[in-house]
């Protein structure tokens, strides 16, 4: 999933917006999990900034290679079977940054994630952004746009939600959201998120 | 950085045990004197915090990198020990040494008995990897070093390795297994009594008393060709050997032909220039009693060990598949442990830890790079 992440061209001297915001979400010392970590770039902001104790999980090689210079720990796992063996509970955060629309079985992955971790963080890109939508209805074709950056044939993302999809998705399986903060390109978005967020990210716990 | 080569090495002896103490055995037993060959490279640093465990395979020795004087060919692991490799000598003290129960310089079945005056053979008592790691616990110490910065090793060297962390992990910083496991599988106990009934089907076995005469060869031979037919992988077969044939001039119809039995026949029969059969059942009996947990949960050996550890497979690894190492993974999870696991592509199977240099040193110098940053900085 090494190759999944969006916005690597946003990186400026503050960082990425998606990781400034989860930034703020988590508390210092903390306990975290994070699936598909990539290249380990959010999980080392974290122990910087926050002194957490992070564990990665990631499938690719060469990510981990990156993750591992970085002097980070990391499992060589797929994210749709790394879980079961964790207890309830065994991390502080669980967070999903860009992956979870790329798991198999994100019902699933979702349901082990709010197991094994107090709260859980998922980071979406949303497919219902106002350029993807005049894509779609002026060109009529698959959006591809700053936070959906591949071609239909070649994408690591298997499903396409927006914001609302989420929201109605947790609603519908008793999640509850505890906080949610959504982002243009470099800045927070307050006004209706589903058309002008290019990305969400949300703050979820067990009701 | 460019890497540089260690020279000229000479293999050192420390003798532990001296009667009447002994040295005391899984098993109750104890023997004495031990003598423990080893090698050293790089220099301790004055806080002898700086020390690196190198622990080797089945067949392996105490020369782990370097040239033995006015040898040409090098230790066995000589491409990732050295100035600038992955076990940096500029940085760190690496020590490696010869097995328990081997024949390279440490007491095994053909050390003289003291009682008899003879070679032990068969009366050398049975050993464990948990002895192996005691007598290496026993050598560190006289050295005077209490605690290591890692222990590493592949295949029964990582026995070894994963054997340190869960009885000394407070005397063991970090660990890097290679293509290991925590137990041996049937799969793995009937390859090496394929090797060992070899070995005693040799009329010059003699139950194992046949110092100073004819050697069992044909046996050790036969074992060390299972074995390599082990640490090659289909496909490194393939590409090594294809279905190449030798010159025919040889006129007996089962002669070698292909050029895969000539290299076994070649390996087979020159290890007994370096090996006693002895010492290949004792050894090979020794890792197929391993199990770690024996039938416990993993997990809980690992808990609260507070060494950081890196594990490392091989794709193409068949004797030691993967699943192995994740197995050790997953009690690492349940456990809470500090880790790291990666499984490199490669084609080479189990060898691959032995010849696949630059993926190996890439992780290896970091997640090193890690742990003493760390050890320092406390």
């Amino acid at each position: 999933m090494m190759n999944s992440r969006p916005h690597e061209s946003t990186n400026g001297r503050a960082g990425r917006i998606d990781h400034r915001l989860i930034l703020e979400m988590i508390e210092p010392a903390a306990t975290v999990l994070d699936l598909g970590c990539g290249t380990g770039e959010l999980l080392s902001i974290l122990i910087k900034e926050k002194n957490v104790r992070g564990q990665g999980i990631e499938v690719d090689n060469r990510a981990i290679f990156e993750c591992v210079g970085k002097g980070l720990s990391v499992f060589h796992d797929d994210i749709d079977t790394g879980l079961p063996e964790y207890d309830d509970r065994s991390f502080d955060y669980v967070i999903m940054n860009q992956s979870f629309q790329q798991v198999k079985n994100p019902d699933t992955v979702l349901h082990e994630a709010l197991r094994v971790g107090r709260k859980v963080i998922i980071g979406i890109p949303n497919f219902a952004h106002v350029v993807s939508r005049c894509q779609i209805f002026f060109k009529g074709i698959a959006p591809v746009t700053p936070a959906l950056p591949h071609e239909w044939y070649d994408t690591p993302n298997l499903h396409f939600l927006s914001i609302s999809d989420f929201i109605r998705y947790c609603d519908k399986r008793g999640i509850k959201i505890e906080a949610a903060q959504y982002a243009g390109a470099q800045r927070p978005v307050a006004i209706f998120p589903n058309l002008f967020a290019r990305t969400a990210i949300f703050l979820l716990r067990e009701d | 950085m460019t890497a540089g080569d260690i020279e000229t090495v000479e293999t050192q002896y420390c003798t532990i045990a001296h009667p009447p103490s002994g040295f005391l055995l899984e098993n109750g037993e104890s023997i004495g004197p031990v003598t423990i060959a080893y090698e050293t490279y790089g220099s301790l640093d004055p806080n002898r915090s700086n020390a690196i465990l190198v622990l080797h395979a089945l067949t392996g020795d105490a020369h782990a990198a370097g040239f033995h004087n006015g040898e040409t060919s090098h230790g066995w692991w000589h491409d990732m020990i050295g100035p600038g490799k992955a076990f940096d000598t500029d940085r760190y003290f690496v020590i490696c040494s010869n097995v328990l129960g081997g024949c390279r310089g440490s007491t095994g079945p053909s050390s003289e008995n003291p009682d008899t005056g003879r070679p032990y053979g068969l009366e050398f008592p049975v050993i464990t990897i948990k002895d192996m790691v005691n007598a290496q616990k026993a050598l560190l110490e006289n050295l005077g070093i209490d605690s290591v910065l890692a222990v590493v090793g592949g295949s029964m060297g990582g026995m070894q390795a994963l054997q340190w962390v869960v009885s000394y992990p407070e005397k063991v910083a970090s660990a890097i297994l290679i293509a290991t496991t925590s137990e041996h599988t049937p799969q793995q106990i009937a390859f090496n009594e394929v090797g060992r009934q070899a070995i005693m089907a040799d009329p010059n076995w003699n139950n194992g008393d046949y110092y100073g005469r004819d050697l069992p060869d044909k046996g050790l031979s036969v074992a060390r060709m299972i074995g390599h037919i082990t640490y090659m992988s289909d496909d490194s077969m393939n590409e090594k050997f294809g279905r190449r044939v030798k010159d025919k001039k040889n006129l007996f119809k089962f002669s070698p032909e292909f050029e895969v039995e000539g290299y076994l026949h070649y390996r087979g029969y020159n290890f007994i220039n370096r090996f006693d059969p002895n010492s290949y059942l004792y050894i090979t009996k020794a890792v197929d009693s391993f199990s770690l947990a024996n039938g416990k949960p993993l997990h809980k050996l690992l808990e609260g060990v507070k060494t950081r550890l890196l594990i490392i497979a091989f794709s193409s690894d068949w004797l030691y598949p993967p699943y192995q190492s994740q197995q050790i993974v997953k009690a690492c999870k349940m456990a809470g442990n500090n880790a790291t696991y990666c499984e490199l592509r490669s084609n080479y199977g189990h060898d691959a830890f032995l010849v696949e240099f630059e993926e190996q040193t890439y992780l290896y110098t970091h997640f090193l790079k890690k742990v003493h940053d760390e050890q320092q900085a406390a």
